[in-house]
């Protein structure tokens, strides 16, 4: 689908952190009793994009997308089938053992459900002092200390570091758990969708706590996310995803006030407006149907089934992502690229 | 988003908990699981009883001095006539050591048959006292050997998975597909001649078809763990295989296993008294409650006269299972944190 990955928009000068260049990751399908590959669940199907440092990078769609496949392929939780993943000017996509061990140092991850990410059976103090105690940072008292750091660090009492998961509340816990990722300095962080499973309130909290800490720390984030109201509150840049493939790419106020995308423009309406006067009149474009099976893509555009404005070309060609504006990249045949 | 910054959920917990020294002994996780066993009405009923059979089975020559020091487990009869005679008749021929408590609580210097005698004139007493030594010891190593062979299996193909897996499932599958008693019996009563008669034969049989469970169930537990979100984390942030495997997997995936073998200890107990009560268990006049249960098959139609031939070997194997169970339950409810908060 994209032939390279798209280019830093000008106004961005800054170091590029992770490069994503087609990323594939297939599912394969197996029947029968001699286990038949008789086909793949396109989870991920060629996906591009850069994350600079400094900023994050919104990845949002509706369940099933391939967005948290797309997070856990790209630190190697599971083994891309295709593409780069240029981090820190080394492609992690092939890297083996020790050396993959040593450059994830660098990227960490925090996962959606804080009550099943924190083993049940290891004390605070050795869930977040064990990529220090891997990577013999530090031992004995010096790992405590550390570890008293770090929960200071995520607004966490450091008298806590002998308690054990359960003994906590859901955002304490994503507290720990993002203690945990922040154990080794890494440059990036994955957030799979690290407040979906928490109340409201907590979610502001622990949002909150991802931005100072990025502003404190110079982190990078890779922000995955279904709400797009939260997405637009911490990103700088978003990707629409649907269907394994990136339908839309652009900084973040350009996507909520100028989206180019039929999906974009569908999934921008469903967002509910805090004025009864205006959510009244407003136009809502409602779709039709159900996300298609990844096993089974349709022919041409991913979104023809559902798109409302989907003309011929749409069932038969599938759409390239190009560069409608600077930074504004769009994968419809509805809009024209610049050359 | 405007929502304050200083949480109030942060600061709730300050509590600085006290360690005693019994948990600076054995670490947090033991500790917590002995003070759960300690704190749990069910277990605390089962390990009083378990407590009672381990002392009969360590007092067992105090309690029961045998005839002969060389042959303790052989129960001692009294006599060779077939009617039952009730407890507390006097001892007449061939009569064992007496106790030194005996005399110290009665005064009397002859020694009485305490639970009657069995058709044979077995004394019954001796059978308990003695048979508690062998219910512990087929149970615990006839449970041991399964759970040894169980984990290696379930473990081994859990991790290597594919071809491997497949061929050591099929295999344990195969195990499974025969009847467990008819099968355990005809092992038994084939390996009788080559190993001769005694426990090994019975023994080996049970353990053969005991592990699958075991593996079975290891290797769910360790399938479902392998994609948890814990483990995915310790993989991000650098652990190694090996240790993902003993720290974050195995200790999450065991317990379901151990419990299950606890449970399995009453169990196997009374299977191996089954096969002795059938005659291919232990040899006839060892001491073994199954055995004294067939000395009681001739007397069935009569248990209104002569119910000390049934009631003593049978409430004993009964509240040995129980205790087990009731362990086993207690352990169940105490290795699971999530579950910490109820009691």
């Amino acid at each position: 689908m994209t032939i390279a990955a798209p280019a830093t928009p000008q106004t961005d000068s800054r170091e590029v952190v992770l490069r994503v260049e087609n990323l594939k990751k297939y599912f394969p399908i197996h029947r029968g009793v001699f286990q038949t590959h008789v086909g793949d669940v396109k989870a991920v199907d060629g996906i591009s994009f850069t994350v600079h440092r400094g900023e994050t990078l919104g990845l949002v769609g509706e369940s099933g997308c391939g967005k948290t496949t797309a997070g856990r392929t790209i630190i190697r939780l599971y083994e891309p089938t295709a593409g780069r993943v240029d981090f820190l000017g080394t492609d992690m996509a092939t890297l083996k053992g020790e050396g993959l061990r040593h450059i994830r140092q660098k990227m960490q991850m925090i996962f959606q459900d804080p009550y099943a990410s924190l083993n049940p059976r290891m004390s605070v103090l050795r869930i977040v002092g064990e990529p220090l105690e891997v990577f013999h940072i530090a031992a004995g008292e010096e790992r405590k200390e550390r570890v008293a750091q770090l929960l200071e660090l995520v607004g966490l009492n450091p008298d806590f570091m002998r308690r054990y998961p359960h003994e906590f509340s859901g955002g304490q816990r994503q507290r720990i758990g993002l203690a945990r990722s922040l154990a080794l300095n890494p440059d990036l962080i994955i957030c799979d969708e690290p407040i979906s499973a928490l109340d409201v309130s907590i979610q502001a909290q622990v949002v909150n706590l991802l931005e100072d800490l990025q502003e404190k720390l110079g982190l990078t984030y890779v922000f995955i996310a279904h709400d797009l109201s939260m997405v637009r509150h911490i990103s700088n840049r978003v990707a629409v995803m649907y269907l394994g493939k990136i339908m839309e790419l652009t900084d973040r106020d350009t996507l909520y006030s100028n989206p180019q995308h039929p999906y974009t423009q569908a999934l921008l309406s469903a967002v509910p407006v805090p004025d009864p006067v205006i959510e009244e009149k407003r136009q809502r474009i409602i779709l039709e149907g159900d996300l298609p099976s990844p096993a089974h893509p349709p022919k041409g555009c991913n979104f023809n089934t559902r798109c409302p404005k989907a003309f011929d070309t749409c069932f038969d060609v599938d759409p390239d992502i190009v560069q409608i504006a600077p930074g504004h990249f769009c994968a419809c045949h509805l809009v024209k690229g610049q050359a | 988003m405007t929502a304050q910054e200083q949480p109030a959920e942060t600061t709730v917990l300050a509590i600085n908990r006290p360690v005693n020294w019994l948990e600076h002994l054995v670490g947090h996780d033991a500790y917590r699981t002995l003070k759960g066993l300690a704190t749990n009405p069910v277990s605390v009923i089962g390990l009083i009883l378990l407590g009672m059979f381990l002392f009969v089975a360590a007092a067992a020559p105090v309690l029961a001095p045998p005839v002969s020091k060389d042959d303790p487990y052989n129960i001692p009869r009294d006599g060779y006539g077939a009617v039952p005679k009730v407890p507390g008749t006097e001892w007449k021929t061939r009569q064992p050591p007496l106790p030194f408590w005996w005399k110290a609580v009665t005064g009397k210097d002859q020694w009485v048959h305490l639970m009657g005698t069995a058709s044979g004139q077995w004394d019954i007493y001796y059978g308990v006292i003695w048979g508690t030594r062998t219910a512990l010891f087929a149970g615990l190593t006839i449970t041991l050997a399964g759970v040894l062979i169980g984990v290696t299996i379930g473990a081994v193909s859990a991790y290597y998975g594919g071809a491997v897996d497949m061929i050591l499932m099929r295999i344990t599958d195969l195990f499974q597909a025969f009847p467990f008693l008819l099968t355990a019996m005809t092992l038994s009563a084939v390996l009788t001649p080559r190993l001769g008669k005694g426990l090994l034969a019975p023994m080996i049989a049970l353990i053969v078809f005991s592990w699958m469970g075991f593996a079975r169930l290891l290797r769910s537990d360790i399938l479902s763990l392998r994609e948890r979100e814990y483990v995915l984390a310790a993989r991000v942030v650098g652990v190694r295989d090996s240790r993902i495997l003993f720290r974050h997997i195995l200790p999450n995936a065991i317990f379901p296993t151990l419990v299950l073998a606890s449970m399995r200890i009453g169990s196997y107990a009374i299977t191996f008294a089954g096969l002795s009560f059938l005659g291919i268990g232990a040899e006839v006049g060892f001491a073994d409650w199954g055995q004294l249960l067939s000395f009681a098959r001739d007397w069935m139609t009569q248990l209104a006269e002569y119910w000390y031939i049934i009631v003593f070997p049978g409430v004993t194997l009964v509240l040995f299972v129980l205790s087990w169970n009731l362990v086993g339950d207690a352990l169940r409810d105490v290795l699971d944190p999530r579950l910490q908060g109820s009691r």
